[in-house]
């Protein structure tokens, strides 16, 4: 039985503690903001592409917190030279998850690589990641649950999920704000002196 | 052949001084012979944290995201690596989020490789029509200067900033004289 993306992510984030969220841009960002928007969630809604390293500079600013990155199968194809950049930075505290549903879900639904066998999850074990796994089944998801909180990173978990239109769950939209947000949850107020 | 104008100005040293003067933690950079000696006083530097990237395009998440986190991050790029940017710097505009970028320039002065020339010629106007300010730097004496100054605008008026360092400055013209370097 196929997992469906907002279980998974609304699973992830359960009891999420401090953790910092980047969300890759379409339906990973609205999956995020299904299981609950959150200031320290940041979801893209442009860049594609860019998640990975927008997690991995988070990653690097903060250290002593855990960042995940959500993003989709497409948004992870646009930067897959990424992978390797993370790889050799060897963050510990970055995990990615990529809710892999073989498509371009925003355009029309039009198969993306993985569809074809590009297996993003070896990719990652090529490009230095300290683990990586395929998910496909509750099992794994629970797994990655404690993954996301206490696996050494960076790793990343391909989550093969079913292909299904579902309704939008937006954020914000405005990117000011989405920023903002975020820092002054995690840094106080005084981010905006800074 | 033209020699390198002012190469007694160690504007690598002094940019670098300027960037750890202002606080920058994060430095991302593709590898660039123009950029060499700067990118190796950051690496030496243990309040930097350094970053080599596949592409241009990922140096603009990592500055975004370290942003969130309380960081500074300056991006180190040839001309060419301007083009890879392009979309990305959308995020940057309408996140406002501050950005340093030192471009060492190609296809401008003196250049030999014919395929540098385009995007060398495109560079500044493609950066000022994604809404980014742009700083000319001619000479080495005023590299420094130009990115302290061009640090204080996109950190104090949180947009992108960029350092066009001429070829002139740079001074490479040809492969050869590149290998002896």
């Amino acid at each position: 039985m196929s997992l469906h993306r907002r279980d998974v992510v609304k699973a992830l984030l359960a009891d999420r503690g401090d953790l910092l969220v980047v969300a890759g841009l379409g339906s990973a960002a609205w999956d995020c903001t299904a299981a609950g928007d959150h200031p320290l969630t940041f979801p893209m809604w442009g860049a594609m592409g860019c998640a990975a390293m927008t997690g991995l500079g988070l990653a690097l600013a903060q250290p002593a917190r855990r960042v995940l990155v959500i993003t989709g199968d497409g948004e992870m194809l646009m930067g897959l030279g990424s992978l390797a950049t993370i790889g050799v930075q060897r963050v510990a505290n970055l995990g990615v998850v990529v809710l892999d549903n073989e498509r371009y879900g925003e355009t029309g639904m039009q198969q993306t690589h993985t569809a074809h066998g590009v297996d993003l999850a070896a990719i990652a074990r090529g490009a230095c990641f300290a683990s990586s796994v395929t998910v496909r089944d509750a099992a794994g998801v629970e797994a990655l649950r404690r993954a996301v909180h206490h696996a050494p990173g960076p790793w990343l978990a391909q989550v093969k999920v079913a292909a299904e239109k579902i309704p939008l769950v937006l954020p914000p939209r405005e990117g000011a704000l989405l920023k903002n947000r975020f820092r002054e949850a995690l840094l106080g107020a005084s981010a905006a002196l800074q | 052949m033209n020699a390198p104008l002012a190469t007694a100005f160690d504007w690598p040293l002094a940019t670098h001084q300027a960037l750890s003067r202002l606080g920058f933690g994060v430095v991302g950079f593709v590898p660039d012979a123009g950029h060499k000696r700067l990118i190796e006083l950051c690496q030496a530097d243990a309040r930097m944290r350094t970053v080599v990237m596949s592409t241009e395009e990922e140096g603009i998440g990592l500055a975004a995201g370290a942003w969130l986190g309380g960081r500074k991050t300056a991006l180190l790029m040839q001309s060419s690596g301007v083009g890879n940017i392009v979309n990305a710097l959308g995020m940057v505009s309408e996140c406002r989020f501050p950005l340093l970028l030192l471009v060492t320039m190609r296809g401008e002065y003196g250049e030999f490789n014919p395929w540098q020339v385009p995007m060398g010629r495109a560079t500044g106007a493609v950066l000022r029509e994604m809404g980014v300010a742009v700083q000319e730097a001619h000479t080495a004496a005023e590299v420094a200067a130009h990115a302290d100054a061009a640090a204080r605008l996109a950190f104090g008026g949180y947009c992108a900033a960029a350092v066009l360092i001429s070829q002139r400055v740079i001074g490479i013209k040809s492969f050869q004289e590149q290998a002896e370097q």
